[in-house]
């Protein structure tokens, strides 16, 4: 009796410990096999595969800078604009930089890629210094920056888009390595192994985990809260200026309001994703997962025609609300179906 | 005296009154324009809108929540009641498709008050998610489009002045809408339900600590759900007026407002953990945000300018009653700060 027991015991505790986790997989399965029962050939080719994986990073990448900073119990609603104003500085550097035929110098791009970066992190550290040192909630700061980002983005290309860029940048984003994989996807899996090192292997991720549980306790046993904020939000604002330059390389313009839907699908993929909005608990294997399922949905309606494209909105926040009464559920031990648990 | 002006530095209305009013003059001594009745009644109609949201968002804020879903609840229920009449070629008055509307805005706004007051769910989560789920109804249900053309009778109430203020100098006019007078309807009747009953004291206890106020007898989850409803209902009075007052509808067009209305309320002394803030603050800091968006031409700044003074004046805004909040009782905060966690 035991030994029958023991197995189911310990896979129920491994649910429980990941419960987003498997939700969200059980969720991807049930799509996949549906996409595979209706529209199999148009789902499953290795062009569509391909395209999917090519469009998800730009806003996965800005998702991810939004989970760290959810972790510590505050938000970066700014991550668009920052990805704007890189993208649109990048941009504008590289036509700077571009030779009379067209073509690009051979440093061009490796040194607009690290003034860009440079950008990012100091927009970023600007959000951490307003967020830890002035102590605006994160929500309100962002917010502001974010206009501010727009507005400095709009004033620079006085609301145009640029455009007319040398090709060589789009066509080596838009690439695929051996063929094969896109390489965005690249970026964004090197960008989220980097995350998931610093949370899960570094004390810097378990001291983040501590100040989205408590911040005063983490500040009494000795934590520089205000560095790691600033550095929390220096990574979210790199996060965001990669995903600034991979949008830049799919739309081979800049404008000061591209993806402005993004914000807003970003917060939702990192909530959908299990991390918790008042801080201290998520992981990326969650998120990462979420950015997947949300880019299938959008992919995989996108396949019946005869279904309006804006139903996804209406499905995704539907899974948003679904799953948040799922956590009220389990959390508060009710059960629809069955006896109460005992607690 | 002394007490006054010292009860009155602690609150932070008289700040944004002055900013208000610098603002102002520096923007007549630019212009000369501004002081003009035209140009007052221009902006006063430019609030109509805003304003409404902005009591809405008001209210959602003191009881602790965040509120972003009521651009799209407004879109939708303006959508559908437009649509509706049209379809049934409605002929008559203003006050049915208030009527309609409203209702619509109620129906949606206890969806939000069912997740968030019944279930105990995050404003911010819940709202987010209902935003995308109305926006999603509107366009792939309802397939929304827009119409050139609205029922006579809004149309009508959306020209028809309440009166028109002339520049004596330049000849230019500006109407009053009608829709001003819903505008001062919702501020009376929010006043009245946040100052004089239990309700909205409720809604004030539930913001500073809702442990205290459901041990103090106040009901949690009936107060919330009546909130999200009045706040649907306020929202869809809000969308139906612009529709009006723009005498066409545009179903997307009010999405994306959610995020400035906020700074304004912030910008006006509510605190955005819930428990503080007066209507007069809010009021003064939608204002200032709608003056700053509308007199960008008149100050001589390109208009491309705008986005970096709105957000320059949130972060400025937010930065100086923060400092003031820490710097006022830092001892006083820590520990109750410490307090809250240690009951989490």
């Amino acid at each position: 009796m035991n030994a029958t027991r023991k197995p189911a015991a310990r896979l129920r505790a491994l649910y429980r410990r990941d419960r987003h986790v498997w939700r969200l997989s059980l969720m991807m399965v049930v799509w996949m096999a549906f996409m595979a029962i209706t529209r199999f050939e148009k789902f499953y080719t290795l062009i569509n595969v391909q395209t999917m994986f090519a469009q998800f990073p730009e806003f996965g990448l800005m998702a991810l800078g939004i989970m760290v900073c959810m972790i510590t119990g505050g938000i970066d609603l700014s991550v668009v604009g920052v990805a704007n104003l890189t993208s649109i500085l990048m941009a504008m550097m590289m036509k700077a930089l571009a030779t009379a035929d067209g073509g690009l110098p051979v440093y061009a791009i490796p040194l607009s890629f690290a003034l860009s970066m440079l950008m990012g992190a100091i927009a970023g550290v600007f959000n951490g210094a307003l967020v830890s040192k002035i102590r605006i909630p994160p929500i309100l700061a962002t917010l502001g920056t974010s206009e501010l980002f727009t507005g400095i983005a709009i004033v620079a290309t006085n609301g145009k888009a640029v455009s007319k860029l040398p090709r060589v940048y789009a066509t080596s984003i838009n690439s695929k390595l051996f063929g094969l994989i896109p390489v965005q996807l690249i970026f964004f899996a090197a960008m989220a192994l980097v995350i998931w090192y610093l949370l899960a292997r570094t004390t810097y991720g378990a001291k983040i985990y501590m100040i989205g549980t408590s911040s005063t306790a983490a500040r009494f046993s000795g934590i520089k809260t205000d560095l790691l904020l600033i550095k929390t939000y220096m990574l979210s604002g790199l996060c965001a200026a990669l995903g600034g330059m991979i949008m830049l390389a799919n739309y081979n313009s800049a404008r000061a309001d591209y993806g402005t839907v993004y914000t807003l699908q970003c917060v939702l993929i990192v909530v959908l994703g299990g991390v918790n909005p008042s801080g201290g608990s998520g992981r990326i294997s969650g998120v990462v997962l979420a950015i997947l399922l949300l880019q299938m949905l959008q992919t995989g309606i996108n396949r019946f025609p005869e279904i309006s494209s804006y139903y996804i909105s209406l499905i995704w926040g539907g899974v948003l609300i679904l799953i948040m009464v799922l956590n009220y559920f389990t959390e508060n031990n009710i059960r629809l179906f069955g006896a109460k648990r005992r607690v | 005296m002394q007490k006054v002006i010292k009860k009155l530095s602690r609150r932070n209305e008289p700040y944004i009154f002055v900013v208000l009013l610098l603002l102002c003059v520096l923007i007549e001594i630019r212009s000369g324009q501004f002081f003009t009745p035209n140009n007052l009644v221009d902006i006063l109609s430019a609030a109509v809108v805003p304003g409404i949201f902005a009591v809405g968002a008001f209210m959602v804020i003191v009881s602790g929540g965040i509120d972003v879903s009521f651009p799209a609840l407004a879109s939708l229920s303006a959508y559908a009641t437009t649509s509706l009449l049209l379809e049934s070629n409605y002929q008559g008055g203003i006050w049915l498709p208030i009527l309609i509307a409203v209702g619509f805005g109620a129906l949606l706004g206890a969806f939000n008050g069912l997740f968030i007051g019944h279930f105990g769910l995050p404003a911010l989560i819940v709202t987010l998610g209902s935003s995308s789920v109305f926006k999603g109804f509107m366009q792939g249900t309802l397939n929304s489009r827009q119409f050139a053309v609205i029922p006579p009778g809004m149309k009508n109430f959306g020209l028809s002045p309440l009166f028109i203020a002339t520049n004596p100098q330049s000849g230019l006019t500006a109407r009053m809408p009608v829709s001003f007078l819903a505008f001062l309807a919702v501020l009376i009747v929010a006043y009245f339900l946040l100052q004089r009953t239990m309700f909205g004291r409720g809604i004030y206890a539930i913001g500073g600590n809702e442990v205290s106020a459901h041990r103090a007898g106040f009901s949690v989850r009936r107060t919330k759900f009546g909130m999200y409803v009045f706040v649907g209902m306020i929202s869809s009075l809000a969308g139906l007026m612009r529709t009006c007052m723009m005498t066409q509808m545009h179903p997307t067009n009010m999405l994306g407002m959610e995020m400035n209305i906020i700074a304004g309320v912030v910008l006006g002394g509510t605190a955005i953990t819930g428990g503080a803030g007066s209507l007069t603050g809010c009021m003064l800091g939608t204002v200032l945000i709608v003056v700053v968006e509308n007199s960008m031409i008149l100050l001589g700044v390109p208009t491309v300018w705008k986005s970096v003074f709105v957000g320059a004046l949130i972060i400025v805004g937010t930065g100086v009653s923060a400092v003031q909040v820490a710097r006022a009782n830092r001892v006083h905060v820590s520990k109750k700060a410490a307090l809250k966690e240690v009951r989490q």
